[in-house]
């Protein structure tokens, strides 16, 4: 047929990058795991069904906080078809994604923490007979007192909702201060003090989390399930089961979108291998959409508080940010979330001086974690909100400040981030002139308006989650005589296009198609370790692992040809399935027959690839490896927006994005990942939220999710979507694969303020919260009217006992990364911490 | 262990209806109480349709019943007997992908995928009914199916190159 792989005439890219000879990167190219997809044989972890299979439902808790007193499962225990019946007495030991957060059981085992805290599991022949003997199970609570928000657990120490943290309800306090900001502020010639909360939201990826487990052949534990991270879960399923990691196997099934939800190990995956290794039959979980809303893990609700100095001309003298973050009921990453508020607000503009305080509160409500920019989106809407004020009071044009103060390229922070290629100059000039920003800022009629914002991200976190020596991502590749070629790797796809990242980067080194190519992704049997999708770490580290691979099987094909033809190796070239001579084209072998060189010279053909991120000897100071990456991305958009005053209604009509992703692999894909993340910020922006609300007291004062459904969650359609015009700054960055960087998170972070100050430039009121309601532009239309601030946003930021600031002096105040004091802490019981096996 | 193997009554399969799937005749039996898509994917294994809210809120269980586009999570089975039922698996003909899917695979449409059955069934339906549709017509037809992954451009795409090549095939054919 004659479907054109076309790029579509939205997106325009700079210019391709020069002097390369690329045949398969960079070209607009099929995804290799797309005809399953669109076929419907792509087998999702809800797809598999085992001869002899049991099902299993959860008995979640209807209160926020309560004392569990008493399980009586005997009831449901009795009912026909029910094969088992597991409490957290069955799966006592703690577990948690990160080492220090170590505060999760499968199964409550004495206290529930917010509403749909799993406390009891039904194993069953048949789903409904086990969701029916849910009701046959009666569980005596003790009801304690809940809280709500971050300002009611800072004040109220007790009851805790956990044993562990800093102190009362405070999880985590984090205190820095690089540069003294007092004489900072002290030379500036304006300082703007600002508040702004951005509401927590969901992923709600397509798939709700499903999982199968099996006891095989061997006695031995395989999970298929929908996890972002099979790695993190290979460790916490071993530490909760009791099992040496090789009796595990846990395969990620491709996953129906992660967008950072299926990045912590989940209960649901432990209760079911526990029932599986119990019952010897395979036990098989789907959860409910209303119980992916409980298993949640996203967005932090974030209160900010933003102080910053300026110069008439823009300069920034210092910034003083604290940050105060919801954090719901367990600890998933917040501690790496925490400092996620405000280890990027350097990384876009100079800031000499700056100041970080930020504080985790636990909650009675379903745990926050990593979504989509992880930490970042809510200090950067309140960044770059307040960046639009300052031009407007300096009145300098927003876009014109912005390139002023933009960081240079391999510039050091004030918190030692190194950064790498910095595309942010481009990124703004390109994106200004795309929308005709000059002709239309200010200057568009009441009700319509343009805004603009900028944003950085990382290219995978620097650090690991357990530190040690070892490897970020590995490859292993197996060449076959019949030319085929096999990659196995620990990547999971869920979505973004890992699969065809790896076979892309093998196909171009070895001169083949990706076709050619087959990817085993996700398995902890056939592939290293790779430690997960998240953080944008992927395409950088893995496909750097891919490429080393790569390599080292193309050298030993090259010296086997070589021989063969009599033909010096480094006159060898790799292309069109076929290895030639450059100076003889006709001499040349098919690919099929240079494996089979290689393999009668050297064996059989396989080779292996690692990656380890470059050392970071900068940051040195304690906390000091949060914000690390082997490089950063840069992001610049303009929304132009409609506000109908009389409803408040706000119609985004169109997008401009730039993004400075290094250099698009697969520019299709590419683009899928940019305007997906666009949709995903105007799902921020303008309506969604995982909110919650107390019921009436007659009725229980439970905490309850306000939307846990997904017609009241309210995302955006096809209806919603604006016209998107979206250009490619490439300019290759040593540190990525074919010069590489992220693109999947990166162009979500700029539409949430983007959209915002659009709406101030339409109709003048500042909204500076999201998500940006109706209720909340009539609100401030009405403060507008009434000659009072127009307005809608925080009005006061709780007083947190700070700890004193860790104390770093920048770069250009002779600082060398580490730490001028130390900062007596509070001794505080920890729980108990996994063992770091190796360091 | 014998009450525990007795069969309980809402799990037996006391239904039974006849259906036409994806152009061939098949009978299925079933408990009474499941829905379209749980028979499709429990009783006949066809797991191309996909649970996304089981609420008729997403889009990702839609099928087509005599030709007109459902949310399969909302249709009792036992009110299909006698009925025609096109799933996914139904559109490509002879390993030969349906326009819509091809495009789809090409133009990035699909990226998770977990959308894509009932986005390209419903897709289909429009098709079926309308074979130019607008550019609204497709955001207006396609509102009903939720995708978290592409922010819908490319699926719009994928859309309007399948009525290219279709018209262009049919062209052809005259």
């Amino acid at each position: 047929m004659a479907i054109n792989r076309d790029l579509p005439k939205r997106l325009s890219r700079t210019s391709k990058p020069a002097g390369d000879d690329l045949r398969v990167i960079g070209s607009a190219r099929q995804r290799v795991d797309v005809r399953g997809k669109v076929m419907g044989q792509t087998v999702y972890a809800d797809d598999i069904s085992l001869p002899r299979m049991a099902h299993c439902k959860i008995l979640r808790s209807p209160h926020p906080h309560a004392r569990i007193r008493n399980i009586d499962f005997s009831r449901a225990l009795a009912r026909p078809g029910v094969y088992l019946v597991l409490t957290g007495k069955d799966l006592p030991i703690e577990y948690g994604i990160l080492p220090v957060s170590q505060d999760e059981t499968a199964l409550c085992v004495d206290r529930v923490r917010h509403v749909g805290d799993p406390v009891a599991a039904v194993i069953a022949r048949e789903e409904l007979i086990a969701f029916e003997a849910l009701d046959l199970i009666d569980v005596d609570y003790e009801i304690l007192p809940t809280i709500s928000d971050p300002e009611e657990a800072l004040a109220t120490s007790e009851p805790r909702i956990h044993d562990y943290g800093e102190e009362g309800n405070i999880h985590k306090r984090v205190s820095f201060e690089f540069g003294e900001v007092g004489s900072g502020f002290a030379e500036a010639d304006e300082i703007l003090e600002d508040l702004f909360f951005y509401e927590g939201s969901t992923h709600l990826a397509m798939e709700q989390h499903a999982s199968v487990a099996m006891k095989d052949r061997e006695g031995k534990l395989t999970l298929w399930t929908s996890t972002q991270v099979p790695h993190y879960l290979h460790r916490s399923l071993a530490k909760v089961l009791g099992l040496p990691t090789g009796h595990i196997r846990v395969v990620a099934t491709p996953n129906g979108g992660g967008f950072g939800g299926k990045s912590d190990p989940l209960n649901h995956e432990i209760i079911a291998s526990k029932a599986a290794l119990m019952l010897g039959r395979p036990v098989k979980i789907s959860l409910t959409r209303e119980e992916v809303f409980y298993c949640h893990r996203g967005r932090h609700p974030v209160l900010m508080k933003f102080k910053t100095g300026v110069k008439k001309d823009g300069t920034i003298t210092a910034l003083d940010l604290q940050t105060l973050i919801d954090g719901g009921g367990y600890g998933s990453f917040g501690v790496a979330s925490t400092f996620y508020t405000g280890a990027l607000q350097t990384t876009t503009y100079h800031v000499p001086r700056y100041k970080f305080r930020a504080c985790r509160t636990f909650t009675n409500k379903p745990p926050c974690g990593p979504k989509r920019g992880h930490g970042t989106p809510q200090p950067r809407f309140g960044q770059e909100v307040q960046m639009d004020k300052i031009a407007e009071r300096l009145n300098i044009d927003p876009a014109e400040l912005r390139l002023r103060i933009a960081v240079q390229p391999n510039e050091l922070t004030a918190n030692f981030l190194q950064l790498g290629t910095v595309g942010l100059d481009q990124c703004i000039r390109r994106v200004v002139e795309m929308s005709g920003w000059k002709d239309k800022f200010r200057k568009l009629p009441e009700g319509r308006g343009v805004g603009l914002a900028c944003s950085c991200y990382l290219t995978g976190a620097g650090l690991a989650i357990y530190w040690n020596k070892m490897p970020h991502s590995g490859i292993q590749l197996k060449l076959d005589r019949g030319g085929g070629v096999t990659v196995q790797a620990g990547t999971t796809e869920i979505g973004q296009g890992s699969d065809d990242v790896l076979a892309a980067i093998v196909a171009e080194i070895l001169g083949l198609q990706t076709t050619d190519i087959r990817v085993y992704s996700g398995d902890t049997d056939l592939g290293p370790v790779d430690l997960g999708s998240y953080s944008s770490r992927v395409t950088l580290m893995a496909g750097n692992a891919a490429l080393q691979a790569a390599e080292r099987a193309k050298a030993m094909l090259a010296e086997a040809v070589a021989e063969k033809l009599q033909v010096p190796m480094e006159r060898l070239r790799f292309a069109d399935s076929a290895v030639f001579d450059t100076a003889a084209p006709e001499k040349r072998v098919t690919f099929p027959e240079a494996v089979c060189f290689g393999e009668a010279r050297f064996g059989t053909i396989g080779t292996v690839g690692s990656y380890w991120p470059p050392k970071m000897p900068a940051a040195q100071y304690k906390g000091g490896g949060v914000g690390t990456s082997p490089t950063y991305t840069y992001s610049a958009a303009v929304a132009e927006v409609e506000v109908n005053p009389a409803t408040g209604w706000v119609r985004v009509a169109k997008i401009w994005n730039t993004h400075d992703l290094g250099r698009a692999l697969n520019p299709t894909l590419a683009l899928g990942q940019v305007e997906g993340s666009i949709y995903m910020g105007l799902g921020e922006a303008l309506m969604e939220e995982q909110a919650f609300r107390r019921l009436p007291k007659k009725l229980s004062h439970a905490l309850v999710h306000r939307t846990p459904s997904m017609l009241d969650y309210k995302s955006p359609t096809s209806l919603d979507m604006p016209e998107i015009f979206t250009e490619f700054v490439e300019g290759p960055d040593p540190r990525g694969p074919f010069g590489a960087k992220e693109v999947g998170q990166g162009p979500l972070l700029p539409i949430m303020p983007a959209v915002a100050n659009a709406v101030y430039d339409a109709v003048g009121v500042r909204i500076d919260e999201v998500p940006i309601t109706p209720e909340k532009i009539l609100k401030a239309l009405a403060e507008k009217r009434a000659g009072r601030l127009p307005r809608s946003g925080p009005t006061h930021f709780p007083d947190v006992s700070w700890p004193e600031a860790l104390r770093v002096p920048p770069p250009w105040e002779g600082g060398d990364g580490h730490a001028i004091n130390e900062p007596s802490r509070p001794a505080k019981p920890h729980p108990e911490k996994e063992k770091v096996l190796t360091r | 262990m014998t009450t525990k193997q007795k069969l309980p009554a809402e799990s037996q399969r006391t239904a039974r209806i006849r259906i036409v799937l994806n152009g061939e005749e098949v009978d299925v039996s079933f408990a009474p109480y499941k829905t379209l898509l749980e028979v499709l994917r429990e009783d006949l294994n066809h797991m191309g349709t996909k649970h996304g809210c089981e609420l008729g809120e997403c889009g990702a269980c839609s099928v087509l019943l005599d030709g007109e586009p459902v949310l399969s999570c909302l249709v009792l089975a036992l009110e299909c007997d006698g009925r025609d039922v096109v799933t996914i698996e139904g559109l490509a003909s002879d390993g030969e992908l349906h326009p819509l899917q091809e495009a789809f695979a090409k133009l990035g449409g699909s990226q998770c995928g977990y959308c894509t059955p009932g986005m390209i069934i419903t897709a289909k339906a429009l098709l079926d009914r309308v074979p130019h549709p607008s550019h609204d017509q497709i955001r207006e037809a396609l509102s009903g199916n939720l995708c978290r992954c592409t922010g819908y451009l490319q699926i719009f795409d994928s859309v309007e190159a399948a009525i290219t090549e279709i018209s262009e095939h049919k062209r052809k054919l005259k």
